[in-house]
């Protein structure tokens, strides 16, 4: 399985550039169209990363996660979900890159086989960076009102941080 | 409601960095939180070009073409708003077929050339409609068939078999796709009337 990883993406391209070929598509030509595209869309959703950015590193460089957490952590107790995994399941719907590094921090004192190294690890699987995709595709078009996308997404993320905890008990029994 | 989540972003983590004594960090933050996303605009840039590069070729070939017919019975009842067999529908398809495959890097390049192309196709202003929502909801969760990545970071810390979660990542990404989902549709009953 590790290796299919590594073949998917290789695969996806032969099969575009090879497609292309039979089909007689100057597909050089084609790809440098398509690519000037490309440049002017990474240009156009800079300021949107900027900001989105500037928020997130202030927010964890504050300590927010951290007492936001401590906070919380009575009440998610309780619930049955893992403590552990709380500052993840805060951090993920607004950055991938954090999340990731701060998924890599916990796994060396929680191992990855545990309840809460496995709950993390589907939290990781089953979600993404909701702020990140709402701000660029819609910084992308110029778009200002979300109308309900905002909570019809974290309603997912919610529901992705409750099942985690049920799904992995009811999958891996212990 | 951004500008709302922005403000409150700033402003939570003065009040934080205020109680746990960081503010030094803070200002450093300010700084860095910037320049990261311009190098992270650069490194995208790359990855942006090839994709949509590739796009393009897909297209000429009639590859996108193939394909969004093949997901039509999805993508016709998730997006009404879209031309059967337009530019919009294609890029949407390839979006879907690159988050399920795992290609996140290649996602983004081609839901923003989806979402421009959604754009063109019926200009909605300042406004979103309804298939752009659920096109947007859909990209906030995840629906990758095989979680290579976190299974990497698993093995790497030395999990005995890093993909045995994948039945419980499928089971938590359908149960979060239908709420999130649900919720647009809900709340889409309610938009209606207010516009």
């Amino acid at each position: 399985m590790d290796k299919l990883g590594t073949w998917i993406l290789p695969a996806a391209v032969v099969v575009i550039v090879l497609f292309g070929t039979i089909r007689r598509v100057p597909v050089f030509d084609a790809f440098l169209d398509g690519a000037k595209e490309g440049l002017r869309s990474s240009i156009s959703i800079l300021p949107t990363l900027v900001g989105l950015l500037m928020g997130v590193t202030m927010l964890s460089a504050s300590g927010a996660l951290d007492l936001v957490s401590h906070l919380l952590s009575p009440l998610i107790s309780w619930s049955g979900f893992p403590v552990e995994a709380l500052p993840l399941a805060l951090l993920r719907p607004f950055s991938g890159s954090g999340s990731t590094a701060l998924a890599a921090s916990l796994f060396q004192t929680i191992s990855p086989d545990s309840f809460a190294g496995r709950v993390i690890s589907v939290l990781m699987g089953s979600t993404e960076t909701t702020f990140y995709a709402v701000a660029v595709y819609y910084g992308a078009v110029n778009i200002r009102k979300t109308r309900w996308t905002i909570p019809s997404a974290l309603t997912g993320d919610l529901m992705s941080m409750a099942a985690s905890a049920a799904v992995v008990l009811w999958c891996f029994p212990t | 409601m951004l500008n709302r989540i922005w403000a409150g972003m700033v402003l939570l983590s003065f009040f934080c960095a205020v109680v746990t004594g960081r503010m030094q960090e803070l200002s450093q933050a300010v700084l860095a939180g910037s320049r990261q996303a311009v190098e992270l605009t650069l490194s995208m840039a790359g990855m942006m070009c090839a994709w949509t590069g590739l796009l393009k070729i897909a297209e000429k070939s009639g590859a996108t073409a193939l394909l969004a017919n093949f997901l039509r019975p999805i993508t016709r009842r998730l997006f009404p708003d879209c031309a059967a067999g337009g530019e919009a529908i294609q890029a949407v398809s390839l979006n879907i077929t690159a988050n399920l495959l795992g290609l996140g890097n290649a996602a983004t390049p081609l839901g923003i050339a989806a979402m421009k192309a959604m754009v063109k196709e019926k200009p909605t202003g300042s406004l979103p409609n309804r298939s752009m929502i659920r096109f947007v909801v859909l990209n906030t969760a995840s629906i990758q068939l095989i979680p290579t990545y976190i299974a990497t970071l698993r093995a790497q810390y030395g999990s005995q078999s890093p993909f045995d979660i994948t039945p419980a990542v499928w089971l938590v990404s359908a149960a979060a796709l239908t709420a999130a989902l649900g919720m647009c549709f809900i709340l889409e009953r309610g938009g209606r009337h207010r516009g």
